[in-house]
């Protein structure tokens, strides 16, 4: 999460890509490069710019499912907890 | 002559010379290839190994853009192992954002899916609140375990004391009846887990009890991917090969006894497992050298046959890493840098 690991996983995880495939799809979907992926600094900027989650959130910023509502959008994603969140408060 | 300074596969301190170097990675990569019936390591593999081996770093890494992801298994349970006295929910938030896990695992401290079944709902609520508060994608884990259903653990008779007396077919009755009761445990748990927004279910430590073991397991990841299409489950593996405790035990028409990752990987694709995490075990005799070139090897034939993500298992005893509760930075960190690089795998 320092990075963009925990989103390379979810394609992972989701979509079974390999890791190469993985990375390119995060990187596009960032609108980054692939090497920018695992660069803390850089990343850190993107996370609080996009919303998608941060080591150290500022006051205000999307948190815990919040994040993960635009990880989601970010990422052209069904993500389960967000779609059952949905669910349970009729969204 | 330069020395080589690394370990025997216990930890032990242990100092090489060149020669003794190349020798010990060459005998690694020969025996996996004569137990796997694989391809040994070719002279660039061994020569990157050696290169690996002999950089004068503490800590060694990949080049950038090289990097993996990490799953863990069990992870809420070896945060109480090590003695910090924190909740599940806790534990999950610490592993993310202190240690910047990618990913991370919910589980019971009773970590098999037989326990967890009569109390699977009030491991739901916890799930269920973890993934309010967290970030990165969570696991609901544990064992396959069949051991547990055998006598005392168990309802059915224990096929090891049913085989010194010669009741071959009882034991292999008994082993037979554990496979459709676990089958049912797992996908009973993982269902509700699912259910309540796991995004992953992870099969830790498969193959354990042997071949039945392995076969509940791939039993359990095809009923859960044809009722639910978009689950993701990881199956990570006990041992190197699958232990032949009943011999004869077949899933899709393959004798499930013997097999070795580059096997077992195939059967996992056919039974609709997302992420595969083969193993290597460690011998403590053995140096670290002799050790990662004879993983390696399985890795490689692993990852050259896998269609679906490969993670392999990388901690305390497997995966060339040291059998000791502290593995050394050294062989771990070499150990992760050669797998990535020569085995072109997906995460660790």
């Amino acid at each position: 999460m320092r990075a963009a690991g925990d989103l390379v996983a979810r394609m992972q995880m989701a979509r079974g890509m390999k890791i190469a495939e993985a990375k390119t799809y995060v990187a596009d979907k960032l609108k980054i490069s692939v090497s920018e992926l695992t660069d803390p600094v850089i990343m850190a900027e993107v996370r609080e710019d996009l919303q998608i989650g941060q080591i150290m959130p500022l006051p205000g910023c999307a948190k815990g499912i919040e994040a993960k509502f635009r990880q989601a959008a970010v990422l052209d994603l069904d993500i389960n907890c967000v779609q059952r969140f949905k669910d349970r408060t009729m969204i | 002559m330069a020395k080589i300074i690394t370990r025997y596969g216990d930890g032990t301190p242990l100092e090489m010379s060149e020669s003794e170097l190349m020798r010990d990675l060459e005998a690694g990569t020969q025996d996996a290839a004569e137990r796997g019936r694989i391809p040994v390591l070719s002279k660039e593999e061994l020569a990157h190994l050696n290169e690996i081996f002999s950089l004068p770093y503490n800590f060694v890494s990949v080049e950038p853009g090289n990097e993996v992801v990490l799953t863990y298994d069990a992870g809420t349970l070896k945060i109480r192992r090590v003695g910090v006295n924190v909740d599940r929910i806790q534990a999950l938030q610490i592993y993310e954002k202190i240690m910047g896990a990618d990913t991370m695992e919910l589980c019971h401290v009773d970590y098999s899916f037989k326990p967890i079944k009569p109390i699977v709902t009030m491991e739901q609520p916890i799930l269920e609140q973890a993934l309010l508060s967290t970030h990165v994608p969570l696991f609901y884990g544990a064992m396959p375990n069949l051991g547990t259903y055998t006598q005392p653990d168990g309802p059915f008779p224990n096929p090891s004391e049913l085989m010194p007396m010669g009741d071959i077919k009882g034991a292999r009755a008994s082993y037979d009846a554990t496979v459709e009761e676990a089958v049912k445990d797992i996908v009973y748990a993982a269902r509700a887990m699912y259910a309540s927004g796991a995004d992953g279910i992870n099969l830790d430590t498969v193959g354990a009890a042997g071949e039945a073991d392995f076969k509940a397991s791939l039993m359990a990841a095809a009923i859960l991917k044809k009722e639910f299409p978009d689950i993701c489950i990881e199956v990570g593996m006990a041992g190197e090969f699958i232990l032949g405790m009943h011999g004869e035990m077949e899933w899709e028409g393959a004798r499930l006894a013997g097999m070795y990752p580059h096997e077992q990987v195939k059967l996992a694709e056919k039974a609709g497992v997302t992420i595969f995490g083969p193993v290597v075990n460690t011998n403590t005799s053995e140096s670290s050298p002799w050790n990662l070139s004879r993983a390696i090897t399985f890795m490689k034939a692993c990852c050259d046959v896998a269609t679906i993500p490969i993670h392999v298992n990388m901690g305390m005893g497997v995966g060339a890493v040291t059998v000791n509760d502290h593995p050394p930075v050294d062989v771990v960190s070499r150990a992760s840098k050669a797998m990535v690089e020569i085995c072109q795998l997906d995460g660790l």
